[in-house]
């Protein structure tokens, strides 16, 4: 048993969810209590799609529990077949149907519908929604696509024009909807052909062709590395391993591709403009500042690369909850001399972040919520998603336009390197006594450790919570000069400044801070 | 339907219902966790589920406004359905971690969910034995927001309901109002600012502020349901001596007029004294709604089942706003407690109970209404098609009972139609 307050991941029908959502002409019959219905809103409110997902829930309660819920279920797939009339069909259980054991992949078979119907066993209490994502695409790639593997030993044709698919972008993906035209430009700079999208937008004969093309570009792994797996093994086409996030990760990949196929690898770089803001002297100030970084393995592993080689950063923390890439992020965070933080329970990564005082995160919508607390200034680069990570104007992280995104977005919450400068100078100014940047008008580090509810949020809460450190703190004084002293340090790293020097005094029985403690403490956290 | 004539006009509460049974699209009991959490000051609700279950609140309770809020998931894994008493066994261990990281509760809800239901984990024996470990610190107690016995609102009743055992015992036969159902704080005072004027008292609330100053019951306790979908808890109540006050719900001038007069006749105010107490919020409040009328009037609306207020809300909106209605669900249509309301309702309602939402959506598709109430799965597709909707969440969210605020009830359903008037997009 695990408690959580947060989770990073739902359960896998949630997965299955994402698939089926993204895709044209499939159709999920769901055993499952009415309560699993909330599943459509993420769908309907987070990402703002404007059809129902296509799913039809048996809604069983509890008097059907002794009584005929396998009726329930049958009947619950053909009036979907009816309604719907899909040209492929998903069956499975939610985590309460898994406990009743009505086999839906047994009962729809016995239907005889027209249409394949593909079982999903999604253990759900074992497994989570990106390993169930995988899955439905995976089983959903053999249904469609087995039929059409050729015998072992056949020598497949390349295309005269080389061609190749797009795996992995889901609904409720983090970008999804941006990246894949991102890369879609790449491949045609390069003159290969897109052959299918999937799962976003591919309808199951969509995927009955997938075996058409020369290779697969392997976007997402957590949601397509297994069905690409497959397609090698059946139709062997090689696939990508690079995903293209960043100036230098999108050229490996446009290297990596053009040797796929069989073509000299050339890329438009006109439209990036990362390299030169980067090297701009206004950036200087980026030199060294200390990053923190968790997300899904994909994201997080590739933010760090920008992080230190094109920002200039100083990764201190990596950490993902895709405990099925423990293996790459340890390897990453090898590389970056960190120790990897590979967990599912956001209060672990929250003490990491509260221990290694980074001064930005790039993290998830709780990092952000964690940064927000501690008044550190955080970017989101990965899921799970909330409202405003379905930004209305494009806004891909992948290829050279998601470069720039990156660089926009990890650089806007942090102070301007000449705004920096003047500050630092004027600082004994009355004017400039806490005042904040205009620009972080909207992301001022909340003093009280709550927040109001962002604008748009699924459904409105009034912000107001006791505050969760409840137990009592040794009691600890300013003194005066010390007081006085900490007011002439910038304001945007005074509460940093105040909350080491407590620390440090906590941690050393002073009760009293003196300037002196407070440079004791300054020269003690320099690094 | 030979007594529908017997009937005042227009009222319809013989009317014949739709009893409709297929998909359901409606959040289950454990959802009320999200506002409950946040009246009871001091209590944890922790939900033994899945991490389905854990996932719902999550996606109900908005985004992670909260540092810590005061809910949790105990999600049950694998290891835990081996076997029953490593399940109970670590069902305490995941509460012992969790009472000492908050030692601010008193009070703790074990709630249950369908996988704890169908593995019959027993939380009413775990609530006990933790309880006999934890008090006088913490009391435990347990309820279910099963999804496969509670709809969205219900978990409410049955997390009230599990709290009547703990109230107090009245003593003697003193007579005092119990208020029943949760209502945000500002109604709650304006309220006992009311009842005080009509000679109405002592007034206490179930739930209280804080768990542990539950209001006490005895058979002087005259109740009046504030919320209508408090059946369990009713049941609880007159089991331990109260006695219902039976009265529309106080949801527009009028619900309240009536809600609060229903009380002070039994506290043998005159109609004088009643008009003076009321008098003036009442034409306040009337005022208000005058000025909204004529954005509503007219207006169709179709309610697709969500909260059990429905029918109280149609009743509003027809009556006080002049809205023609056309079909009311409901998940569930309790007769007797929703008997004054049935009465008012006007006969052109077409009441529904249960749900088969593809089927009430070609319904709600034929009619197309000017405005349509329903949850979040639904808002968004039917925007898409040119309709017009309200989400049904927000009503439970929002302040909504008494004269003062009945002109914020009003403008909620008005508020969408003025936007799809406005936008020229
Ligand atoms: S319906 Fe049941 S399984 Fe689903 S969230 Fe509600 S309690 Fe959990
Ligand atoms: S927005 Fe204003 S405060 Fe921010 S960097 Fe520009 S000039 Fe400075």
């Amino acid at each position: 048993m695990q408690l959580a307050l947060w989770t990073y991941e739902g359960p896998p029908h949630i997965g299955a969810m994402r698939v089926a959502t993204a895709m044209e002409g499939v159709h999920y019959v769901l055993h499952a209590p009415q309560g699993d219905t909330y599943a459509d809103l993420l769908f309907t409110m987070i990402e703002r799609r404007a059809k129902r997902p296509p799913v039809t829930y048996t809604t069983f309660q509890a008097r059907d529990l002794g009584g005929d819920t396998a009726n329930l279920f049958r009947e619950a797939v053909l009036d979907a077949y009816e309604r719907f009339k899909p040209q492929a069909m998903l069956v499975g259980a939610s985590c309460t149907a898994e406990l009743i054991q009505d086999d839906p992949g047994g009962l729809a078979k016995t239907l005889g519908l027209p249409i394949p119907v593909v079982p999903l066993e999604l253990p759900a209490y074992q497994r989570k929604e990106n390993w169930g994502a995988s899955e439905t695409f995976y089983q959903l790639v053999r249904a469609c696509a087995g039929p059409h593997v050729p015998k072992p030993g056949t020598v497949r044709p390349k295309n005269a024009t080389p061609r190749c698919n797009i795996l992995g972008p889901t609904a409720l993906g983090f970008r999804h909807r941006d990246d894949v035209p991102e890369v879609e430009r790449l491949l045609e700079t390069l003159g290969i052909e897109t052959h299918v999208i999937a799962p976003m937008g591919a309808t199951p004969a969509d995927l009955a062709t997938l075996g058409d093309a020369d290779f697969n570009v392997v976007l997402y792994p957590e949601v397509a590395g297994q069905a690409a797996a497959w397609l090698r093994r059946s139709f062997g086409q090689p696939c990508t391993t690079v995903v293209p996030i960043g100036v230098g990760a999108t050229r490996d990949f446009v290297q990596e591709v053009a040797k796929l196929a069989g073509v000299p690898a050339t890329t438009a770089e006109g439209t990036l403009r990362l390299p030169w803001y980067s090297r701009s002297v206004d950036s200087t100030y980026l030199t060294g500042k200390r990053v923190f970084i968790f997300g899904d393995a994909t994201h997080a592993i590739a933010a760090a690369r920008v992080a230190e080689k094109e920002l200039g950063f100083t990764v201190v923390g990596l950490g993902s909850y895709s405990r099925e890439f423990g293996r790459e992020i340890r390897a990453a965070a090898a590389l970056h001399g960190v120790e990897p933080l590979i967990t599912d329970d956001y209060l672990e990564v929250e003490a990491q972040i509260t221990a290694l005082q980074p001064e930005l995160v790039l993290g998830t919508q709780m990092e952000r919520h964690v940064a927000k607390r501690l008044g550190v200034p955080c970017a989101v680069i990965s899921a799970p998603v909330h409202v405003q990570d379905f930004p209305a104007r494009n806004s891909p992280q992948m290829g050279l336009e998601g470069a720039n995104v990156l660089f926009d977005t990890w650089v806007h919450p942090l102070m301007m390197g000449l705004e920096e400068h003047l500050l630092g100078m004027f600082r004994e100014d009355f004017e400039f006594n806490d005042v904040q940047p205009s620009h972080l008008g909207h992301g001022a580090p909340s003093q009280s450790g709550k927040e109001a509810a962002p604008a748009a949020q699924p459904m409105p809460v009034p912000a107001a919570e006791t505050p969760h450190s409840a137990a009592g703190a040794p009691l600890l004084a300013w003194g005066q000069d010390a007081e006085k002293e900490l007011k002439k340090i910038p304001f945007f790293v005074r509460g940093k400044a105040r909350r080491n020097t407590e620390r440090f005094a906590q941690e050393r029985g002073i009760g009293t801070i003196t300037i002196e403690t407070l440079y004791d403490a300054k020269a003690h956290f320099s690094r | 339907m030979s007594a529908a004539a017997a009937l005042p006009q227009p009222g319809c509460a013989d009317a014949p219902v739709l009893r409709e049974r297929g998909q359901r699209e409606v959040f289950c009991g454990l959802t009320g966790i999200v506002w409950l959490h946040r009246k009871i000051q001091d209590a944890f609700f922790l939900v033994v589920g899945s991490r389905t279950c854990a996932h719902l609140l999550q996606s109900a309770a908005g985004v992670m406004i909260f540092a810590e809020p005061r809910f949790a998931t105990a999600i049950i894994d694998e290891r835990d359905l081996a076997g029953l008493a490593d399940c109970n066994a670590e069902l305490d261990r995941v509460v012992t971690r969790l009472l000492e990281r908050r030692p601010d509760i008193r009070m703790l809800f074990l709630v249950g969910s369908c996988p704890s239901e169908v593995i019959k984990l027993d939380l009413s024996r775990a609530a006990q034995r933790l309880s006999q470990r934890f008090l006088p610190q913490v009391r435990v107690l347990n309820y279910s927001g099963s999804g496969i016995e509670t709809t969205f609102t219900q978990g409410e009743d049955a997390c009230l309901a599990s709290l009547v055992p703990e109230m107090p015992a009245e003593p003697g036969a003193a007579r005092s109002l119990l208020v029943v159902g949760a209502l945000a704080e500002v109604v709650e005072d304006q309220f006992l600012r009311i009842f005080a004027a009509l000679g109405v008292g002592p007034v206490r609330f179930l739930p209280s502020r804080r768990a542990t100053e539950l209001p006490a019951v005895g058979h002087g306790t005259r109740y009046l349901l504030a919320q209508p979908f408090l059946n369990d808890t009713a049941r609880a109540l007159e089991a331990r001596g109260a006695t219902r006050i039976a009265a529309p719900f106080p949801l527009g001038v009028e619900g309240t007029t009536a809600w609060l007069s229903a009380a002070a006749e039994v506290w043998g105010a005159s109609p004088a004294r009643i008009a003076e107490a009321t008098g003036a919020a009442a034409a306040r409040a009337g005022a208000a709604l005058a000025r909204i009328r004529q954005r509503l009037e007219g207006r169709s609306i179709f309610f697709f089942p969500d909260s059990q207020l429905e029918i109280p809300l149609a009743r509003f909106l027809s009556r006080e706003l002049g809205m023609r209605l056309t079909e009311v669900g409901t998940p569930y249509l309790h007769r007797q407690h929703l008997a004054e309301e049935l009465a008012l309702l006007p006969a052109e309602a077409t009441l529904s109970e249960g749900q088969h939402v593809d089927r009430q959506l070609d319904r709600c598709r034929a009619l197309r209404p000017d405005l349509t109430v329903c949850g979040l799965g639904l808002a968004n597709p039917l925007e898409a098609e040119g309709l017009t909707t309200k989400w049904s969440i927000e009503l439970v969210f929002t302040p909504i009972q008494g004269y003062d605020q009945a002109a914020d009830l009003a403008e909620l359903f008005a508020r969408p139609l003025l936007r799809h008037a406005k936008l020229a997009v």
